[in-house]
Formats: C-alpha cells, sequence, structure tokens
C-alpha cells in the first residue's frame, strides 16, 4: 500500500520536472547574482555621498566620505562578543596626506557631524580634495573671504572649465593637425630621399615643402603663444581650501573639475548630480591612469572592433560553409575538415593572439609598411598592433563559429525548395542566391551573434594585437580618410585588467572595474539585441512552409 | 517560328520558343516530334520517348530496360506500389535525379527527338521546357506573386508590365487567381495545402513548359482539394503534355488518357488507361489495380 504511491510517484517523472527546474532556477540565480553584485559594486560610486567631519579620540579631525564597514578581524572579546567595527573613509587630499583611504575603528570616533560648508573637490589631478572653502584670490590678492568665496567660486569654475576645453582644443585639435602635416611634409622629404639622389625636379619640390614646413612652424608658435597665455588666464584664481588638519593649501581652479557640497544637497539635486556623473563616466576620456574620468574610448574601440571583425568574418564563413555544405563532396575529407573546423573553436584565444602578432602584425603589416610606406621606416605604420589587425585575430578565432552555424542554417532548407527551383531552370549558384541563403539568413545570424558575443569578450588576443591602455586617438575621426585602421585602440575588457591590476590607487579603482564591466555587459548584450532584432524580423519573413 | 512582336514576351530575353503564339496557345511540337518515330496507337504525336533505359542508384539498379512513348497533349500516369521506380523515372525526364550522387542512366530518354542524357543537353534548359510539381507543395517563403514571377526572372524576364501578366496568366491557368488575386503580394505560406499545390503548378506554368511532370500532387490533400486538381490537371492537356506518378488508382482512372503499371522497376504494361483497367494484359497489373496485390 505504502508503495505504490511512491512508484507512481516516480513514475509520474514530477521529481524530474523539479530536478529540471531547479537546474534553471540555479542558473538565473547565478546570473542574477552576478549582475546584482556588479551593479550594487559599481553604480553606487556616482552618489554624491553626504560628507562627515569626526573627532577622534586622540583629538585629530577627519572628513571624508564613508566607504565599506565591517568588523576587525579577531576582535571579539567578553565586551564586545560580535567584534568592534571599523569604517573605511575615503579621505581624499592625497598629495597632503599621503594616502587616499583611511580605516578608523568605531570606539576610536568621539563625535561625528555633517557640516553643510564640507566641500568636495574633484580635480584633475591627484582625486579628490576634502575641506572647507576659506577665500578666493586672484593672482594672490584676495577676491572674497569666508562666506562669500563659495558662490562666487561656482562661476569662477565653470569659466575655468571651459578655459580647459579651450586649451585640450587648441593642443589636440589645432597644434594636433599642424604636427600631422609637419610629419606628411617629412615624409614626403624623406620619399623623395629614398633612392639617396635628388634630381632638379625633386629638389625643387622639395624646397617648397620646406617652405612650406617653415610656414607651418610659425603657426605653431603662433598657436603655442596663444596657448601660454590662456593657461596664465586659467591659473590666475587660486582657492583657499583649510583641510582637517587645519593645514590651508591653495588650490588653482585650473585643475578643479567640480566643487560639491553634498551635505546641503537634496535629494532631486543628488540625483541630478549622479545622473551628470554617470554620462560623464560614459562619454567622457579617462584621467589619472584611467582610475578618473570616462570610458568613452574604450567604447567606442569595443564596439568599432566587434564591427570589423564582423565585416571580415562574415563573407569569409559563410562562403565557407557554402562550399563545405553545398559543393564540396561530402565524404571522410570533408567530415575531417569540419572536425578540424569545429575544433579549431576550441583552441586558446592567446594563441590567436600570438598567430595575430606573427602572421598580421609582422609579416602582413610589414610587408605592407615596406610597399607602401617605406619612407616612415623604421617607424611602422601597420607593422604594428593596430585595430585593423585585432579585428582580423578575432575574426579568425570566431570563424569556426560562423562556419558552424551557417551550415546547420544551410542544411535546415528542405531539400524541397532546393529542388523546387531546380525544377524552374535555375542554376545552382540563383537557387542558393535566390531560395538556399535567405532561407538560411536566420541561422547565419545566430551564428553571427555568437561569434560577437565571444569576439566583445575578448581580451587576450587583443594585448598582444592592438590593444593598449591609453590611446590618444579614436579610430574614427575628422581627419582624412576618417577611418584610421592603423591606429592602436582602447577596449572595455582589457580596460578592466588595466583599471584593476594597472593602477597606482587600488581603492579608488574598485569601482571603476566594476562600471566597466557593467559597461561591457551591456555593451555585449546591445550588440546582440541589434543583431537578434534583424534575425527575427528575417525569420517572420522566410517563416517556412506551413504544410 | 512565329514570333508576335506585339507579344509582351517578346520584349525581353525569353527565347522564342515561350513566345505565344498568336492564339495565345503555345506551339504545338512540330517538325522535331515528327522524326521521334513510329507513333503509339491512335496516331498521337510522340513528346517523350524512353527506349532501353536502365538507372542506377550507385550499385543498387533501380528501372529495368524501360521502354515507352508519352504523347503530346495527353495525360499519362505511372501507376504503381512504393518503391518501383515510378517517381524515379518521373525524375529522369527533367534530369532532377543529377542532384543525387552516384546515379547512372542508360539507354535513351529523348523528348522531342533530343537525347536528354546527351552531353551537350542544356540541363536548366531542359527544365525550363519540363516543369514539374511535387508530392510535398513547396512554395518558397516569399510572396505569392514571388512565387510564381520566380521562373521568369530566372530567365531574366525583367518590367513589372511582363511579369504582371505572366503570374496572372499563370495563376488562372492553375485556377487559383480568383483566390489570392488580392493577396498577391502577401506571404505564400499562409494559403491552404491545395492552393499551395495549385500555386506551385502556376509556378511550373509561369516558365511556359511544354511537359508537366507531376508526382503523386495530391497525396497530401483532402478530397476536395484533390478534385480541384484533378479538374485542373484535365484542362491542363489541351495546352501541356502532363505525366503523372500516382498512387491512387482512381485517380489514374479518372485523370489520365495513357497509364504504365511499375513493378520492381520494370514496366509491366503501358497502354490506354481504359484498356488497363478493364482488359489489362499481365495478370499482376490486374491483381494491382484489383487490389489483390499491394
Amino acid at each position: 500500500m505504502t508503495r505504490a504511491p511512491l512508484k507512481a510517484f516516480w513514475k509520474s517523472g514530477e521529481l524530474f520536472v523539479w530536478l529540471t527546474a531547479s537546474g534553471v532556477a540555479l542558473s538565473l540565480l547565478m546570473i542574477g547574482a552576478l549582475l546584482g553584485l556588479i551593479m550594487v559594486k559599481g553604480l553606487g560610486q556616482f552618489w554624491p555621498a553626504d560628507i562627515l567631519e569626526i573627532r577622534l579620540a586622540d583629538g585629530r579631525t577627519l572628513i571624508g566620505q564613508p566607504i565599506n564597514s565591517e568588523t576587525i578581524p579577531h576582535s571579539t572579546s567578553q565586551a564586545h562578543p560580535d567584534g568592534k567595527r571599523r569604517t573605511r573613509f575615503r579621505v581624499g587630499n592625497q598629495d597632503a596626506f599621503g594616502y587616499d583611504f583611511k580605516w578608523v575603528d568605531a570606539d576610536a570616533v568621539v563625535a561625528q557631524a555633517k557640516p553643510f560648508d564640507l566641500t568636495v573637490f574633484n580635480r584633475r589631478e591627484w582625486g579628490p580634495l576634502y575641506g572647507r572653502v576659506r577665500a578666493l584670490y586672484r593672482e594672490a590678492a584676495p577676491v572674497a573671504e569666508g562666506p562669500a568665496a563659495w558662490p562666487a567660486l561656482l562661476p569662477l569654475i565653470e569659466q575655468a572649465n571651459r578655459l580647459h576645453e579651450r586649451i585640450h582644443r587648441i593642443e589636440h585639435d589645432e597644434i594636433g593637425e599642424i604636427n600631422r602635416r609637419l610629419e606628411s611634409l617629412r615624409l614626403q622629404r624623406q620619399a623623395l630621399r629614398l633612392d639617396n639622389r635628388l634630381t632638379d625636379d625633386e629638389t625643387t619640390t622639395d624646397l617648397g615643402l620646406q617652405q612650406t614646413m617653415a610656414g607651418l612652424e610659425e603657426e605653431y608658435q603662433r598657436q603655442a603663444a596663444t596657448l601660454d597665455s590662456l593657461r596664465r588666464q586659467a591659473g590666475a584664481y587660486e582657492v583657499a581650501v583649510s583641510l582637517s588638519t587645519g593645514q590651508e593649501v591653495r588650490l588653482p581652479l585650473s585643475k578643479v573639475i567640480t566643487a560639491l557640497r553634498p551635505n546641503e544637497m537634496d535629494w532631486s539635486l543628488k540625483t541630478l548630480t549622479y545622473l551628470g556623473n554617470l554620462w560623464e563616466f560614459l562619454s567622457g576620456e579617462p584621467r589619472e591612469a584611467n582610475t578618473e574620468g570616462g570610458i568613452f574610448p574604450t567604447i567606442f574601440g569595443t564596439v568599432m572592433m566587434v564591427l570589423i571583425m564582423t565585416v571580415a568574418v562574415m563573407p569569409f564563413g559563410v562562403m565557407a560553409a557554402l562550399y563545405l555544405r553545398e559543393y564540396a563532396r561530402q565524404g571522410p575529407l570533408v567530415q575531417l575538415v569540419r572536425i578540424a573546423v569545429n575544433n579549431l573553436a576550441g583552441v586558446p584565444s592567446i594563441v590567436f593572439g600570438v598567430f595575430g602578432l606573427g602572421f598580421f602584425v609582422y609579416t602582413v603589416g610589414g610587408t605592407v609598411d615596406a610597399l607602401f610606406f617605406p619612407e616612415a621606416l623604421p617607424n611602422p605604420t601597420y607593422g604594428t598592433g593596430g585595430i585593423l589587425w585585432a579585428s582580423l585575430t578575432l575574426a579568425l578565432l570566431t570563424v569556426p563559429v560562423v562556419i558552424v552555424a551557417t551550415e546547420e542554417g544551410l542544411s535546415s532548407v528542405p531539400r524541397d525548395f532546393r529542388e523546387g527551383s531546380i525544377a524552374l531552370g535555375a542554376t545552382k549558384l540563383e537557387t542558393i542566391r535566390h531560395v538556399v541563403l535567405p532561407c538560411a539568413l536566420p541561422g547565419i545570424l545566430t551564428g553571427l551573434i555568437l561569434a560577437m558575443a565571444r569576439a566583445a569578450g575578448e581580451v587576450a588576443p587583443l594585448m598582444l594585437t592592438g590593444v593598449v591602455k591609453l590611446a590618444p586617438d579614436l579610430p574614427v575621426d575628422g581627419q582624412f580618410p576618417f577611418l584610421h585602421l592603423d591606429r592602436k585602440f582602447m577596449h572595455l575588457g582589457f580596460h578592466i585588467y588595466d583599471v584593476g591590476f594597472q593602477s597606482p590607487n587600488v581603492e579608488a579603482a574598485k569601482p571603476m572595474v566594476y562600471m566597466t564591466t557593467l559597461t561591457l555587459i551591456a555593451v555585449v548584450v546591445l550588440l546582440n539585441l541589434v543583431a537578434v532584432m534583424i534575425r527575427n524580423h528575417l525569420r517572420k519573413r522566410y517563416a517556412a512552409s506551413a504544410v | 517560328m512565329p514570333v508576335n512582336p506585339a507579344s509582351p514576351y517578346a520584349l525581353k530575353s525569353v527565347r522564342d520558343r515561350w513566345a505565344p503564339s498568336p492564339a495565345g496557345l503555345p506551339p504545338k511540337a512540330d517538325e522535331a516530334s515528327q522524326k521521334a518515330g513510329p507513333l503509339p496507337a491512335g496516331h498521337q504525336e510522340v513528346k517523350i520517348k524512353i527506349a532501353g533505359m536502365h538507372f542506377h542508384y550507385g550499385a543498387t539498379q533501380a528501372l529495368f530496360n524501360i521502354n515507352l512513348a508519352v504523347p503530346t497533349n495527353h495525360v499519362t500516369a505511372f501507376i504503381g506500389p512504393s518503391g518501383c521506380g515510378k517517381s524515379t523515372l518521373l525524375r529522369c525526364l527533367n534530369r532532377l535525379n543529377d542532384l543525387i550522387e552516384g546515379t547512372r542512366v542508360e539507354g535513351r530518354v529523348e523528348l522531342d527527338g533530343m537525347n536528354l542524357y546527351d552531353p551537350q543537353v542544356d540541363v536548366t534548359d531542359l527544365r525550363k521546357r519540363v516543369g514539374m510539381v511535387f508530392q510535398k507543395s513547396n512554395p518558397f517563403p516569399k510572396s505569392i506573386y514571388d512565387n510564381v514571377a520566380y521562373g521568369p526572372r530566372m530567365q531574366g524576364v525583367r518590367g513589372t508590365g511582363v511579369l504582371d501578366r505572366l503570374v496572372e496568366e499563370s495563376l488562372k491557368g492553375a485556377s487559383l487567381w480568383e483566390e489570392v488575386k488580392d493577396r498577391l503580394h502577401h506571404s505564400a505560406t499562409g494559403l491552404s495545402g491545395g492552393q499551395q499545390q495549385r500555386l506551385c503548378i502556376a509556378r511550373a506554368l509561369a516558365v511556359q513548359p511544354e511537359v508537366i511532370l507531376m508526382d503523386e500532387p495530391c497525396s497530401a490533400l483532402d478530397p476536395i482539394a484533390t478534385g480541384r486538381i484533378e479538374e485542373l490537371i484535365f484542362s491542363l492537356k489541351t495546352r501541356y503534355t502532363v505525366v503523372i506518378v500516382t498512387h491512387n488508382m482512381q485517380q489514374a482512372a479518372r485523370v489520365s488518357d495513357r497509364c504504365g503499371f511499375f513493378l520492381m522497376g520494370e514496366l509491366v504494361e503501358y497502354g490506354d488507361t481504359q484498356t488497363i483497367f478493364t482488359n489489362p494484359r499481365d495478370k499482376r497489373t490486374e491483381d494491382y489495380i484489383t487490389g489483390r496485390f499491394g
């Protein structure tokens, strides 16, 4: 009697349903936990948290933002059965103190308060500075003092930022352009001398080039003079800040990005600041060895690289799959090729990196340089890592994925369609072009999605073939020929590694690591979503025959 | 061959033989068929002549010494149990078996006196002359219009006017026009099974073939849809030569003029449908059509 229901329970498969469902639940839980952790750790850093002023038992004062707190290890005693607590504060002022973060034991705190006038300055160098605004100076002469200094400060900071922007534009665009033209003229002159002698014609050309160069030099001097005066203007104002130690420092406004008083900000203002910071992170350029500022160049580099890779891998993979599936005589040889292709997908990516370095960078790039850019040698143009070589290396890495998916897509096209087309007098090529490929397109795009997801997340091969810690220019800009495939680029995956492991200020970099990770995930998801949407659109159009 | 310069088909690269004669009918098989050898009983013109034909799939032989003549503008049915080789023979008539690796043909298969397996034959050209409708309706996952226009487009017919007329005529020829004329640009996969099969017939007609091969065209259809297709087959024979493979003996009796009974790769008996069904010469044919065999 008791056995029968148990047996029925086994037979009903209920248990199996639970088992499979728990598999799904566990996977979802893990993904959710991963995303949750990254978001919690990353997104918090942009919030303008209140600044505390703490008086310690030893009489010292401390100003800073609490980061996290924990139980001091091995601190349990009879008086404190749960152990003592301590809190980590970001106290900033790294240039004055020599440290950025500080642990404070809970029982060392005598009093703490949130005075409204505590100010945090985000600086272009040395990270944040916490203190109180004392006075404002212009060329060492006081402009405003005491409470009047703060309202006077904010418009001046805005003005300083505008000046900074102008200086940056002149340095980067105008002087940069002069430098590029000078370099191109130098290379032209070099090219004239490649055969070690100058004909009369060439001498004339050379003289012309020389004159142009002289003109550019003058232009450069003019721009440099403008820069000098702008820099003096920007450095004119200084703010005097008293630190927690009572020490007073003079901070030139040209070094300040923002000054905030979080303690007197309300929620809406804080939210606005938060969104502004987030936008700055996504659209700005990195500062301070990548631990501050934005990550825009890395997002751009990642997307760009994936796109170039897609353009390279698609025709290549689809062609290969078409031959294997449609034209090659099916037999042991083709089967062997297929197995080899599948196994290629399992080769460690760093191996592809080494191959990319040896083949694309040195062999192909070196040959391109010798043939087309001999005047620049020994400086390499294409014979060094660059976004093109990195993309091609990743294309090699992902081509098996595309081949396999395309083959599956092709084999899922019913034979009826092919025969129907052939019987109408279409040739094999026409049949493939007009019937087979359109029907296989969703499958091909699935392969593309997988390839993109894999490529966007790869880091190892890129480190050998063109990724750098900090690229001065994007691979696309306003200068002819607009797309610069030879340029080195920044990549989100490498950025995570670089910020996390190569930065001098590990604590400050931590949230950046999480935020960069979150961005990488978002970029991959976004790229995939676009591809999935295209695929679903096509699938609807080429829905398989109903009967 | 007369080409009406006013005909829309004459405008572009469609070859002469697709141009309809002024009467609107496809040109009758002419001198070529007269050279095709002895006429079968009833003095019909021969469209397809098969002589001493053997067919192999790799090591297995599927057809043994087939000899028959398919008359022009008649419906010829191939009947027999599954695996008897009737479909194989049908697929030899447009060389669709070429798609299968390792197939081999011996003997002669002639269309209007031309040996189909002559190495000089342009296979795609042959398939334009010999259209085919399959057992499972296989409209492409495109619109109804694009399905019908597929064949002509492959031949380089461009120009909306020409294509529009061709599509309309073909759909009318397959008696589907009235049902789909308002949704020509909807997906063909939304049609019912019977409509899909008629669409496939229309698609074959649009290439303006001389012969239409049908491989069990009604086996997946209900009796009403089957009835419509059978009517259609009956009307098609005024313009085309039809060869149909069927499992259904009543169907063969209803639609065909001549009938061949196949068994294990051999053509057991071939003759007028009436004769085969009322007075078969061979014992095996009689057993099969009376249902004693199977």
